[in-house]
């Protein structure tokens, strides 16, 4: 359009009108309706600006001009609808170009969090205010990271909603109400963490088990397909990675015993392309880590979003506990592949490499934390700060460890492996009698994601001292039924929990520095090219911090906890940065 | 994954009792052996080992509980919670992952099995005790108990029909052990705590008290004279927060253990109202 000489108001944010092949359609069906107007003396290129909305010389029509032009507003808007939420790979693969869109859950493929957008910096921070607030209506945690492309916020919320914004406004675009069965089996509430956005479709895995994609314009449902069967444990609360044509989810379901995989799926029609099961079967390597028929029930779901190397084709996905996942009596062995960092390649599913975390875990510490891709000294490497309390660096070429050191109050593990992963003290196993083991079930870290800024090259991680009395409750496995085999429950001891947001040097291992909050909170953490870092706590602040320094330099307080990650976006040239707290998705900018 | 604080949605489908709502499986000792660990896997986060009480849940082995007297309504407890207070329902809608109807009578049959019997008369006099409370051994001068007392100690009504004899004796020989739960916010996973502060504000003043809420920016503070102060930490020229307890240890010099029976006799009576 912006051709014909009428100034498109996207191209104002930033986003040209990309008509492309579709613009003779448009003009066909234009020709016939606009021979009222044309009596009017109105020329095309008016009345096309008109439809699109953008600037044009005002024009003045009868009854029967007005009507064509409602008409035809309408059918263009509909045929114009794909060609705005066009998000290619290649969009995905280079948004460091476009710092003011979010396309993934963690804003890139290395899952870094970091936004390069820089408008509201450490000079400026401390004016920043709300600019507006969604209520999603529901309740119970709301653990989403939007997506922004091109001005339109996509989010999920609590119960399986998802919705469109205006970015600018909050203001409703459309919203999709999952109608889940009353018998699902998530084990941690009715949440969900976000979407994936391919091409101009949006996808979402379901608390029932099915993945799904949404006309990102309307919300309408394009396809629904079940992976699995809900009512034996599994379920979706991740958000999905939109890799090349292919959707990427994992399934959730440790506490009932399933069998955990991560599935690929056609982005046009749902078809299923792979499945990798997290658990061996008979005949595949690692599958002499179970004992027995153990395997069968064996966990490792793979809860959190993985991130992807578009240099190697590599995907990087993290898995969770064995099940059951406190009790390791039965299930001998290091139950591959459990805890463990996956390298997949992205076409076929096939395992490249793996690195197991904590072997034959018996706390719950899932290592679904998200594997940051960094570089450093001339290496491609994967730092994560891990539920068990240790931060582990990766060769990611080759999977090899390069440091594992505690970043939190750690009680289970006194000496390491040749590779130098820390191995477990038999003492730190789970008894009938209970006894303490730090971290507790809840782990250093857990599923919020952390951020690496690469201007301060550190990585940021919401962390918790916390110690809990594990100790075993056998249990047998009877299928869709919770099957944890063992019980936690906080430390008698007189010892308060403490929660922190922590800096920490990846070439070293080295805590730069932290930040204690009152209590500790479930809270990701977003970088920024501003020299800022943002996270929220439970009492319901949301909170600017200093990189460098580790000061905080603003705060809001939201009325509700954090169980969320922040984001950042831009639209019309104005910064924003995003979180959800409560049941409401916040929105902040500079006064 | 994280999970499971028996916390859940309201129970779907038929509740299905034994026969007359009566318990399948009392007195059966393999079932109070599995409901051992059903009540470790589903309640002790908040109810504690052996049900004896944590920090959250009352404490399970008193035989007269508040909320529920036969086996049947315990079990609609388990299943449907107790609106207005922390005990969820069973289910899937929050921490928790559910657990059958076989579950639940394994743990009531558990719960059965590890009550204690009052004595039948309370070793201490709780007319005694009222006056105690109210008079020499100064309890009311910070707790407050249906309505009369202070304010500065946590209020005292339910305490006895919550707690067994031994915590309560145990938190007034040594107040520090564990400190007194205060404000619950539904957002948070612990509630706050009745720690000692002592703070210096801009103008030199300095105040000693217990926090009643806290952030990371501002501060509730309660003073020793009950004067509520709400202060913005960035303000204050210091902060310093103690796991002290603010109550002072009551040693056997300044309160007989008769006394303290006596006490714990009124309490009791007044937590079983």
């Amino acid at each position: 359009m912006t051709e014909r000489g009428c100034v498109d108001s996207s191209e104002k944010s930033g986003q040209p009108w990309r008509s492309g092949a579709s613009a003779p359609r448009r003009g066909a069906l234009l020709g016939e309706a606009f021979r009222p107007c044309l009596a009017l003396g109105l020329k095309p290129v008016d009345l096309f600006c008109a439809l699109r909305g953008a600037e044009a010389p005002l024009f003045h029509g009868e009854g029967q001009c007005a009507a064509a032009i409602l008409a035809i507003w309408l059918v263009v808007s509909f045929l114009a609808a794909p060609l705005h939420a066009q998000v290619t790979f290649e969009r995905l693969v280079n948004s460091a170009k476009e710092p003011q869109n979010w396309m993934t859950y963690s804003g890139d493929y290395s899952g870094k969090r970091f936004s390069g957008l820089d408008q509201v910096n450490i000079t400026n921070a401390r004016t920043l205010v709300a600019k507006w607030v969604y209520q999603t209506g529901a309740t119970g945690k709301l653990e989403t990271t939007p997506l922004v492309v091109d001005g339109i916020l996509y989010a999920t919320a609590q119960d399986d909603r998802a919705f469109a914004l205006d970015a600018r406004t909050g203001r409703p675009i459309w919203m999709y109400q999952r109608q889940i069965p009353n018998d699902i089996r998530p084990c941690c509430g009715h949440v969900n963490r976000g979407l994936a956005i391919l091409g101009d479709k949006v996808f979402m895995g379901t608390l029932d088990a099915h993945v799904m994609a949404l006309d990102a314009k309307t919300g309408a449902m394009v396809w629904d397909v079940a992976a699995a069967d809900y009512r034996t444990g599994f379920s979706f609360t991740v958000a999905p990675l939109a890799v090349k044509g292919l959707i990427v989810i994992g399934v959730s379901g440790g506490e009932y015993g399933v069998r955990g995989f991560i599935d690929a799926y056609d982005a046009d029609t749902g078809a299923r392309k792979w499945r990798f099961y997290t658990v061996p079967g008979p005949g595949e390597p690692g599958h002499d880590t179970w004992e027995g028929d153990s395997w069968k029930v064996g966990g490792a779901p793979a809860w959190n979003t993985g991130t992807y190397d578009p240099v190697t084709n590599q995907i990087f996905w993290p898995t969770g506990n064995p099940a059951p996942s406190n009790r390791g009596e039965g299930r001998a062995g290091d139950n591959l592949y459990s805890n463990s960092l996956l390298a997949l390649n992205a076409d076929t599913g096939k395992l490249n490499w793996y690195f197991q975390f904590t072997r034959h875990d018996e706390h719950d510490w899932d290592a679904t934390q998200i594997p940051v891709m960094i570089e450093a000294g001339g290496k491609q490497l994967i730092a994560q700060a891990n539920r068990n309390g240790y931060f582990y660096v990766l060769d990611r070429t080759t999977g090899k460890l390069i440091s594992a050191n505690a970043y939190g109050k750690t009680t289970w593990s006194d000496k390491k492996d040749a590779e130098g992963r820390p191995i477990a003290n038999k003492e730190a196993s789970p008894t009938l009698e209970g006894h303490t083991v730090c971290p507790g079930a809840l782990g250093t870290t857990n599923w919020y994601p952390p951020t690496f800024d690469p201007q301060t090259k550190l990585l940021y991680v919401t962390a918790r001292d916390q110690c809990d009395i594990f100790s075993t409750a056998p249990q047998p496995y009877e299928a869709g039924h919770a099957f944890y085999g063992s019980a936690y429950f906080p430390s008698e001891e007189a010892e308060p929990y403490r929660g922190f947001l922590k800096a920490i040097d990846p070439a070293t291992g080295e805590i730069k520095w932290k930040f204690e909050h009152t209590s500790p909170t479930w809270s990701g953490v977003l970088s920024t090219a501003g020299g800022l870092v943002f996270s929220g706590d439970a009492e319901g602040n949301f909170i600017a911090f200093d990189a460098e320094a580790g000061k905080p330099l603003w705060h809001f307080q939201m009325g509700g906890a954090v169980y969320a990650a922040p984001m950042a976006f831009a639209v019309e040239g104005k910064e924003y940065v995003a979180i959800a707290a409560g049941s409401a998705l916040y929105a902040f900018g500079l006064q | 994954m994280f999970r499971r604080w028996c916390i859940g949605f309201v129970f779907l489908g038929v509740i299905a009792h034994g026969a007359n709502g009566q318990n399948p499986l009392v007195g059966d000792p393999k079932a109070a052996k599995a409901g051992e660990f059903q009540f470790r896997i589903n309640c002790a986060l908040c109810h504690g080992l052996g049900a004896r009480g944590g920090g959250r849940g009352p404490d399970l082995t008193r035989a007269v509980k508040k909320h529920t007297h036969s086996d049947s309504d315990m079990f609609q407890v388990i299943s449907n919670g107790i609106a207005g207070t922390a005990m969820p329902a069973n289910g899937t809608n929050g921490q928790g992952v559910g657990m059958t109807d076989e579950e639940i009578w394994q743990i009531i049959t558990y719960i059965r099995s590890q009550e204690v019997k009052a004595p039948a008369q309370p070793l201490g006099s709780a007319a005694r005790g009222k006056e105690l409370f109210y008079g020499d051994a100064n309890c009311s001068l910070c707790h407050m108990v249906e309505g009369k007392g202070g304010r500065l100690g946590p209020e005292l009504t339910g305490v006895g029909g919550s707690r067994t004899r031994e915590a309560i004796i145990d938190s007034v020989r040594n107040p520090s052990r564990r400190l007194a739960w205060g404000l619950t916010e539904s957002t948070k996973e612990f509630p706050q705590e009745y720690e000692s502060v002592t703070i210096v504000t801009a103008d030199g003043k300095k105040i000693k008290g217990v926090t009643l809420n806290e952030d990371s920016f501002s501060v509730q503070i309660m003073d020793m004279g009950e004067q509520i102060h709400l202060l913005e930490k960035a303000k204050l020229l210091s902060f310093q927060k103690t796991r002290e307890s603010a109550m002072p240890t009551y040693s056997t010099d300044i309160l007989s253990d008769k006394e303290l029976e006596d006490i714990v006799a009124y309490l009791t009576s007044v937590g079983a109202k």
